[in-house]
Order: structure tokens, then C-alpha cells, then sequence
């Protein structure tokens, strides 16, 4: 087992590596293959009045003349050990770790995202919860009494959540529960260290969106590994213990059924903790999504690239928890 | 006299009724298909192998059938699958009709594949539940890109007559279809290219015991008819005493004993063949006369078979053997023919009139073989 | 002395879309303590249908039962389920034909048998109850069971896992223990190990014994007495030396013939039974076996329109069939001494 999560592990780094290589890339080789010049490429990371001097000092800056591999090592350094932007009176220290420096902002882009961080967090998580709950549960009734009333109503509804987007249902639930009748009044985010009751408040909308249409996903999937595993000889030989139905259909059926879904959990949440971006927009709660939207739309390549960085990290660790939580589950995986 | 590992082939019986060329058909020589096992934390490095088949030789002549018996891990299936190459072997040399097949990649194969079938043990999952049984057997003419006379079609009706199915059910579906019948489909499809010989790996052991007779009759009634060879894998003893001329026992890879069907079920000669045998139940209850006398000779083994991964060293039947002695466990036995057609690997075997120092003239200074127990 | 286990006309139908699947149809039996039963059949013909009815398996499912089920006086046809499940694994307990999927493959297996042994001995501790399971582990052979007592199933050999199952099963010192194909999974020298170590066992426990087979070597090593079942009915019954000593039923003669025999001259031709079993949902009128059976033309049409009821042939040995028992005695001579015609094609 052991050496199960140090292989795990030693993986998760080199896939950041890779990670790191492939964004490096993406902002740095693939413009040039598309035919940009050097001087083109250095201008996005310039700032508002892209002078001449201060182009060709980012050209330096970044290395765009040198060869690749140096490139990529002052990027790596940087995040790891902090740069320095700009000359002169105007030279800027970026602390470590250093995603690069934007100037349109004129901040480092670490502080910008960390402080989105808690946002995207708290949505995440809380709706995870919420989304787990509810759909592991509607998943399991769903599939004991299948055929029935309310298997057919949970999955037809369930349908729904998958399909309606979450534009439509965050906006109308704005509609009816934060304008109409004002349940909800002014969806804000107030941090949980300030003022936890009013934090968990301002998210309810936003966590039952979200959730929504994540806990129709799980239901399906839920029911459908509930089905197959229940119908599996150990649980046959449960029975023919005497084993109360109960335990029978929770410690021997649905700790089976759940492993598969630990996967996918995994990939959705890392994926979630990148930016939730529809609902964020939907809220208006600024998180990582909202902070990629403006990135974008700013043309804003540093704070761009920070945040595709803290994405895939995201991801990797998530995956990389899943995988050792399915092997702590599943006895078979572990070699 | 000294041993060969290479042997020349066993002489064929002879009164079974059906060709009695002597021809060899298939000829083994030190067959070996090891798996790999890897190891290491970030860099796997093979550490060992499983030794599925570890050095077995064999030969069948045309019109013969070699019945391949062994328990689980005792490498037949891989063998089987060897054969027809469905895998490729470590080392060694497979010769069908002449043809040297062993390391032929898969487009040099396919011609071939005209000359060597399979038959699968799975009634249910060897045949494609999307394809209709006319598509299932007439595939082998597509892809082979023949046009027999007459059109694929009437071909196919005539093999779905020729293994007694009803040749107006070719538009049904395998699910449409009992156990039995399926099997019959997968042979039919196995004879649609008029194949020499013929693999089948455990044809009968998912079927009823009564569709298992109707199988088995099929198989030979169609071998006398087309002058088909055959290499049986199975684990039940009595379907293979019953379908074989000649039977080759296996265990942990390599092959212990071989020799022509009657002799070996009257006189087995390897303590493993004695104990696989003995253990067969029989369908005589304890309080009948018959029943006593079987229960008297049954030899219970001990413990479960090693792993193929560490096969004990030198004989590697000396862990579960009563007879084992200390020259068992330092060198390796090797197949002596000790009757016309009758070869045993081992240092002591049964029913052996001779002394044992003839066999292996080093083990002069052993003691004599210890009887079995009763 | 009462016997453990009484079956009266036991039915266990499915309804389904395409009709109703008589599973079981007309079964009776008794079992007494310390002795095995045999039940043989293929596939289809309802023995393990009953075995589970026995056992209260088909609680939640949609099928039907009626008849009766006495074990040890206690009715168990429409019972209280919670009573029912009670006595499953504590009185009456089951194992089952593929160790490997009928045990859990997250758990070690010493919990699982712990498990067992705890919801029938609510007032044991952990330690107690894994102790029980060490000491069964030791009991069925596994070696050094007190460390093997924390390994996962995955880890164990297909012999070493039935081992596991007869330990799990045994571990509340049954009365009645049923055996649903024990042994087809395993190879023929670990099958002897099985049936020897259940045997074993069932003297040192003195359980009632169900061994439930397709396979007649492996019935006549264990049973006292057998029950042959063809499209869920019985069609012959008595002591294991009536059975194969004086077989009387075309179907018992059939299985008898297809069979190729290690302790007997070969033969060159083996006699399966033509055609295929029955529908369970359209099973054939009169006797279910008419369809297959060669001498069904000799009874005077009743094959096909009359059930044959089980009758008497010698005390203590029954049969459904139609023929008369001297015509059955003739005719099984006729067959373990001579030739028969047969035909590998399908009739048409």
C-alpha cells in the first residue's frame, strides 16, 4: 500500500512537470508557430502603453531570444523562487510563489487568485456536499425500488438537472427566491471567518444550482452501480447469513457501487476547483472562474496563465487523492 | 542409457477406426511462454515470470486426437492458445503440416488460419450476440476473401445441416439458441474453412452432462467424416478418456506424462496422473462393491498447487508427491519412454515392473521407492 | 425421531412478461439429521430454485410459494421474514458455487466470518467472534489461519476460498447445511479435498447435509439419499444404492448413459438424452419429460396427457413414470447390458 502512494505520488509531481511544459507551451511556442514575432509576444505581457524600451525589456526579461529550454527554466524558477519585473524605478519584486506579473492589474498574480481562492472554495465544497447527499441518496432508493413511483419521477427529474443549464436554473432561481420573494436578498460573498451564518446564507442559491444538476448526475450513476452490485453473489451470501437487509444493502452493496463514483467525484471536483465559472458569473461571486473570465476578456496573459496552472493542480491533486482513497476501498487495487 | 529432451514421435495406435496415416500433422519442440512480472517503485523491472508452459514437446498424427489434461495453472489453456497462435512463444518451435507457424506475424498467419481453428469453451461469450448465425458462420469465407461454389450462403446452411442444427434457423441469433446449440454454432464456424486441425479448448465443460454427450458424439462423428485432428484441452478426465487416442497429462508447465489413451488409464505411471485420477468420483455409491474398491485406491494430495510464478525446483511435483525422495528435489526428471508410446517424467513412477535404476542410472544409490498409501 | 427437514409439495413460481416460470412445481422431500441429500438435475430443472426457497432467499423477489417447508417442525412457507432470517446462517446455512464472486472482495475474511458469527451471537465481542473465526479457519485446513485470518479473498486459491465458505457457513454449528455445487469451480483433486472435508465435518458437527449437483460422481460420494429433478418436478427418488442400483426413470437412465465412465470399459459411442430441456414457462403437458424420452410411445398415449404422480417402486423408492416397474426393470437391463441406438443429430 505503501509504495502504492509513493508511485502515486512521484507521478502526481511529474504530471505537474508536464503540466507546467504544456502551458509553458501553449503561451510560449505555439504563438510562434502561428507566426508571432517576438516583439508581438512580449507586448501582451506589457501593460497598458507598450513603449518600445519597455517591449524589448520584457523580450530580455522573458528570454524570448534565448533558447527554449532556458525559457522555461526562468519560468519554473520564478514560480518557485520569485522574479523581478521591470527596471529601474519601476522594477517590481514577485514574491515566490511568482505565476508572473501583471501589469494591466499592476500586481503580482499569486495575490490576485489567492484571494479568489476562498470563493471558488466555499462553493465547491459546499455544493459537493449537498450534491453528494443527494444524489447518492435519491441514486440508492432509486435502485431498491426500482420500477416504482418514485424511481421513474427521481429520474425523469434527474434528466432535467442534467440538461437544464446552469445559467437557466441559477438565473431563475435568482428571479424567484432573491427578487420575488426575497429569501435570498443580495447572493453576496462574505467570507466564513467574518460572518458564518451570513456566508452560508449568500451561497444557498448558488450551492442548490450547482448541486443540481451534479446530484442529477450522481443519482443516474448511483442507481445504475447500485443495480449491478446488487445483483452480485456476495450479496446473495450476505443474505444466507442472516445479515439484516440493511447491512446488507449498505456496508456490502453500497461500498461497492461507490468506488466508481469516487473517481468521477474526483475528476468533477478537481475540474470545480478550477473556477466554477457559469455559476460564479450567474452569482456574480468573484472566484477563480469569475478571475479567468476577466483574464480573458483582458487579454491578461500572466493572470491567465497563473490561473490555467492552479487549475491543473487542482486536478492532479484531486485525482491523486481519489486514487488512494479507491485503493483504501477497493483491496485488489493496492500492489 | 542417456535421455533426449527431444523425442521422436509416439507410435501411433493403432485399431481406432479412424486414418491411420502416419503422417504427423503438429510437432511441438520445447514450447515456452513466459509472462513477465514486473517490480519497482518508478522503474519496473522484471523480477520473475510466471512460467505458464516451460519446455513441452509434442506430436499428433493425422486423424489422431491428443487429449491435454492438467489442473488450473498447469499452462494447457496457454498451450492451446499457443497453438493457434492467438499468442506468440517465448522460445520453441511449433511445425503445423510442415509449416514452421511459431514467430509468423499476424498477415503471414491468416492463410494458415485456414489449416488450424479453435473451438472456445464459452458457448455464451464466444459468439457475437449482434451477428446472426448465418453472419457468425459465414465469416470465415469473408475473411478470407472465398467464394465457395453454390454462394456463402448454401455453404453455410449445408455446415449448420452437417452439425445438426436446422439450416432455416440461419437468419436467428445466438440468443435464440440453448447451450448446446450454441457450441454446435461455434463448430460449424470452426469447420467452415475445412480446417486440419482443430483446438479445442474445453469444448463440453459449460454444457449439461446430457448435451455434453450429444457434443461429444458430434466431434467424433465429424473427425471419422472429415479426417480432422484434433488437440483437446479439458480438465474433465472422463470426456478426454473418452475422445482421445493418445492423452498428455500437464502440471505447473511441463508435461509429465504421455502416452496412448488406454494404457495410460489402465496403468498411469506419474504419481500425479495416479492421484488425478483416483480422485475422479465415480458414479458408484460407498455401500456398493464397486464403490469400496474405488475408495480404497483414491490418493488425496495435499495442499493447493504451487504458484507458476516459483515452481519448486528440479521435479515439480516433489511438494505434493508421497514418493519423493531426495534426488526429486535436485534434478529434474526427465520424460523417458518406459513403454512403446508411454513416456514418464519422474524417478520413481508407478506400475514400473523395472527397477528404478534403469530409468535414471544416477539414482543407484537411492533408496527404493516407498509403496503408496492405500 | 422427527426428521430436520420436511419439503410437502413445495411450488416456487415466477411471474414474468413472457408467462409464468414454473421454477419449482410439485417438489417433496425429508431430510434427517446427521444425513445428505443428494439433489440432481441440470440446469433448469429447479434445484437451486429450491435450495434458495428453503433458505427464504426469494424474500423481495417476485416469486410465488406455496406448499410446505417444516424445518424442524417449524413452518416456513409465508413465515415472518424476520423469523426466516433468524434462522439463515445460524440453523440452517448455504454455500454457494463460485467462491471467488460470492465473497466480498473489500473485506479480509475473517471479518466476514466474524460478521456471521455475530448477528447470530449479538452478545459476543469483536475479539470472540474473531477467534471463532480463526479457530474455523484452522478446522476446514486453511494453515496458519490466525495470520490468513486478515487476508482479502483475492489473495486465495479457488479450493482455499470454498474452504473460507464451508468455514463461514459452519461457524454457527448448523443443522442443516446446503451445498449449491460446491465443487464445479474447482479442480478434480481440490473437489476430492472439498467433498472430503465436508463429509469430515458433517460427522463432527452432525449437520444435515444438501448437496445440491449436476455432477452424479460427485452425489455418489456424499449422499444417502438422492431426489432427481427434471422442468422442476421430481421424477425419482430413493437411497443412493436404489438410484444406481436399480435406476427407474428413463431420465435417471438417460444421465447414467450420457456420462463417459473412467471405471468402466469405454465404450465407443456415448447415449446422450436428445433434445434440449424445456421451457419452464411452457413445459410440456402430461409428463414434462415425454418431449426426450424414447419410451414414452409405450404408455399407451398417458405420457402426453397425464402428470405421472411419484409411486412406489420398492419401499422407500420412488418415481413418476408412466411405464409400468416391470417394464422399467426390462428396460433398464436392456441398457446396462446392451447396445442402444442413438442419434447425435437434433431431432428436428
Amino acid at each position: 500500500m505503501i509504495s502504492f502512494i509513493i508511485r502515486r505520488l512521484i507521478a502526481a509531481v511529474f504530471l505537474l512537470i508536464i503540466v507546467s511544459m504544456v502551458v509553458f507551451a501553449i503561451f510560449f511556442i505555439l504563438p510562434k508557430l502561428g507566426g508571432q514575432t517576438n516583439y508581438g509576444l512580449a507586448t501582451q505581457y506589457v501593460g497598458r502603453n507598450p513603449t518600445r524600451a519597455a517591449v524589448l525589456q520584457m523580450i530580455d526579461q522573458l528570454g524570448l531570444n534565448k533558447p527554449l529550454y532556458l525559457q522555461y527554466w526562468a519560468y519554473l524558477k520564478a514560480i518557485v523562487a520569485g522574479g523581478h519585473y521591470g527596471t529601474g524605478t519601476s522594477s517590481v519584486y514577485c514574491p515566490p510563489p511568482c505565476f508572473g506579473y501583471s501589469f494591466k492589474n499592476q500586481q503580482p498574480v499569486w495575490p490576485a487568485m489567492v484571494s479568489d481562492i476562498p470563493v471558488t472554495l466555499s462553493l465547491a465544497i459546499g455544493a459537493a456536499i449537498l450534491w453528494l447527499i443527494a444524489g447518492i441518496g435519491i441514486g440508492v432508493v432509486s435502485a431498491l425500488k426500482r420500477g416504482s413511483i418514485f424511481d421513474r419521477f427521481s429520474m425523469t427529474i434527474a434528466l432535467a438537472g442534467v440538461s437544464l443549464p446552469i445559467f437557466f436554473t441559477g438565473l431563475i432561481s435568482l428571479e424567484l427566491f432573491s427578487y420575488k420573494w426575497p429569501i435570498f436578498p443580495n447572493v453576496q460573498f462574505v467570507p466564513f471567518t467574518q460572518n458564518p451564518a451570513l456566508w452560508a446564507r449568500n451561497l444557498i442559491l448558488p450551492w442548490v444550482t450547482l448541486a443540481f444538476l451534479y446530484a442529477a448526475l450522481y443519482a443516474r450513476l448511483t442507481r445504475a452501480g447500485m443495480l449491478e452490485t446488487m445483483g452480485e453473489d456476495y450479496i446473495r451470501t450476505a443474505r444466507a447469513k442472516g445479515l439484516p437487509e440493511r447491512t446488507v444493502i449498505f456496508k456490502h452493496g453500497l461500498r461497492a457501487a461507490l468506488t466508481p463514483i469516487v473517481t468521477i467525484f474526483g475528476m468533477d471536483i478537481g475540474l470545480l476547483l478550477g473556477g466554477a465559472v457559469l455559476t460564479e458569473y450567474t452569482f456574480s461571486l468573484h472566484g477563480l472562474g469569475l478571475f479567468t473570465i476577466e483574464a480573458i476578456q483582458n487579454q491578461d496573459f500572466p493572470e491567465i496563465m497563473g490561473v490555467v496552472m492552479l487549475a491543473a493542480f487542482f486536478v492532479v491533486i484531486a485525482n491523486l487523492v481519489v486514487d488512494i482513497l479507491y485503493a483504501v476501498l477497493d483491496p485488489r487495487v493496492r500492489y | 542409457m542417456t535421455e533426449e529432451q527431444t523425442q521422436s514421435p509416439p507410435v501411433p495406435e493403432s485399431g481406432n477406426g479412424s486414418a491411420q496415416s502416419n503422417e504427423e500433422l503438429l510437432r511441438v519442440t520445447d514450447l515456452v511462454r513466459h509472462f513477465p512480472v514486473t517490480r519497482g517503485i518508478i522503474f519496473r523491472q522484471k523480477v520473475g515470470a510466471v512460467r505458464a508452459v516451460d519446455g513441452i514437446n509434442l506430436s499428433v498424427s493425422k486423424g489422431q486426437t491428443l487429449g491435454l489434461v492438467g489442473e488450473s495453472g498447469c499452462g494447457k489453456t496457454t498451450t492451446g492458445r499457443l497453438l493457434t497462435r492467438l499468442d506468440e512463444p517465448t522460445s520453441g518451435q511449433i511445425v503445423i503440416d510442415g509449416h514452421d507457424v511459431t514467430h509468423l506475424r499476424t498477415r503471414q498467419m491468416r492463410p494458415l488460419r485456414r489449416e488450424i481453428q479453435m473451438i472456445f469453451q464459452d458457448p455464451y461469450s464466444s459468439l457475437n450476440p449482434r451477428h446472426t448465425v448465418g453472419a457468425i458462420v459465414g465469416a470465415p469465407y469473408r475473411l478470407q476473401g472465398l467464394k465457395p461454389p453454390g454462394g456463402i450462403k448454401r455453404s453455410v446452411q449445408e455446415l449448420l445441416e452437417l452439425v445438426g442444427l436446422n439450416p432455416e434457423h440461419y437468419n436467428r441469433y445466438p440468443h435464440e439458441f440453448s447451450g448446446g446449440q450454441r457450441q454446435r454454432i461455434g463448430i460449424a464456424r470452426t469447420l467452415a474453412l475445412r480446417p486440419k486441425l482443430i483446438v479445442a479448448d474445453e469444448p463440453v465443460s459449460a454444457l449439461d452432462v446430457s448435451i455434453q454427450a450429444q457434443v461429444v458424439n458430434l466431434l467424433e462423428d465429424l473427425q471419422d467424416e472429415l479426417g480432422l485432428t484434433y488437440v483437446v484441452i479439458a480438465h474433465d478426465l472422463s470426456v478426454v478418456r473418452h475422445i482421445s487416442d493418445h492423452v498428455a497429462v500437464m502440471y505447473l508447465g511441463k508435461i509429465v506424462e504421455v502416452a496412448p489413451r488406454d494404457e495410460l488409464y489402465a496403468r498411469p505411471r506419474h504419481p500425479y496422473t495416479v492421484a488425478l485420477l483416483s480422485a475422479v468420483p465415480v458414479p458408484e455409491p460407498p455401500g456398493t462393491a464397486a464403490g469400496q474398491k474405488k475408495r480404497r485406491g483414491r490418493i488425496t494430495l495435499e495442499g493447493d498447487v504451487p504458484s507458476p510464478l516459483a515452481p519448486p525446483p528440479a521435479c515439480r511435483f516433489h511438494t505434493r508427491c508421497w514418493k519423493a525422495q531426495q534426488i526429486c528435489k535436485t534434478q529434474e526428471p526427465p520424460l523417458a519412454e518406459l513403454a512403446p508410446g508411454h513416456k514418464v517424467a519422474c524417478h520413481f513412477p508407478e506400475n514400473t515392473p523395472q527397477q528404478h535404476e534403469e530409468i535414471t542410472p544416477q539414482a543407484q544409490q537411492a533408496p527404493a521407492d516407498p509403496a503408496p498409501p492405500s | 425421531m422427527a426428521p430436520l427437514l420436511e419439503v410437502e409439495d413445495l411450488r416456487i413460481h415466477f411471474p414474468t412478461d413472457d408467462g409464468l416460470v414454473k421454477s419449482v412445481d410439485g417438489v417433496s422431500f425429508s431430510l434427517d439429521r446427521g444425513s445428505t441429500l443428494g439433489i440432481v438435475g441440470e440446469s433448469g430443472s429447479g434445484k437451486s430454485v429450491t435450495s434458495l426457497g428453503i433458505m427464504g432467499l426469494h424474500q423481495g423477489t417476485s416469486a410465488r410459494i406455496t406448499g410446505e417447508i417444516k424445518l424442524d417442525g417449524e413452518e416456513l412457507v409465508g413465515a415472518d421474514p424476520a423469523r426466516v432470517r433468524e434462522l439463515r446462517g445460524g440453523k440452517m446455512a448455504m454455500i454457494f458455487q463460485d467462491p471467488l464472486s460470492s465473497l466480498h472482495p473489500y473485506f479480509k475474511i475473517g471479518d466476514q466470518i466474524a460478521e456471521a458469527y455475530r448477528i447470530h451471537h449479538p452478545d459476543a465481542s469483536k475479539k470472540q467472534a474473531r477467534q471463532r473465526a480463526v479457530d474455523m479457519l484452522g478446522r476446514v485446513g486453511i494453515s496458519r489461519p490466525s495470520v490468513q485470518v486478515d487476508s482479502y479473498p483475492h489473495q486465495f486459491s479457488g479450493g482455499m476460498r470454498q474452504r473460507v465458505m464451508i468455514a463461514m457457513a459452519l461457524c454457527n454449528d448448523p443443522e442443516l447445511l446446503i451445498a449449491d455445487e460446491p465443487t464445479t469451480a474447482l479442480d478434480v483433486t481440490v473437489q476430492a479435498q472439498i467433498l472430503d472435508l465436508i463429509s469430515d465435518l458433517q460427522s463432527e458437527f452432525g449437520s444435515a447435509v444438501i448437496i445440491i449437483t449436476h455432477d452424479l460422481g460427485v452425489v455418489a460420494e456424499l449422499a444417502d439419499d438422492i431426489l432427481v429433478m427434471y422442468a422442476g418436478r421430481p421424477v425419482e427418488y430413493g437411497s443412493a444404492v436404489d438410484i444406481f442400483g436399480q435406476p427407474s426413470h428413463p431420465y435417471t437412465w438417460g444421465l447414467l448413459a450420457s456420462m463417459p465412465r473412467i471405471d468402466r470399459e469405454r465404450t465407443t459411442r456415448l447415449v446422450p438424452i436428445p433434445g434440449t430441456p424445456p421451457s419452464l414457462i411452457k413445459v410440456p403437458s402430461g409428463c414434462p419429460f415425454h418431449p426426450r424420452c424414447r419410451y414414452a410411445s409405450q404408455t399407451g398415449g398417458k405420457s402426453q396427457s397425464e402428470v405421472p404422480p411419484l409411486r412406489e417402486v420398492t419401499p422407500g423408492h420412488l418415481s413418476a413414470c408412466h411405464l409400468t416397474a416391470a417394464q422399467r426393470t426390462e428396460f433398464w437391463t436392456q441398457l446396462s447390458g446392451g447396445e442402444v441406438r442413438e442419434d447425435s443429430k437434433e431431432p428436428a
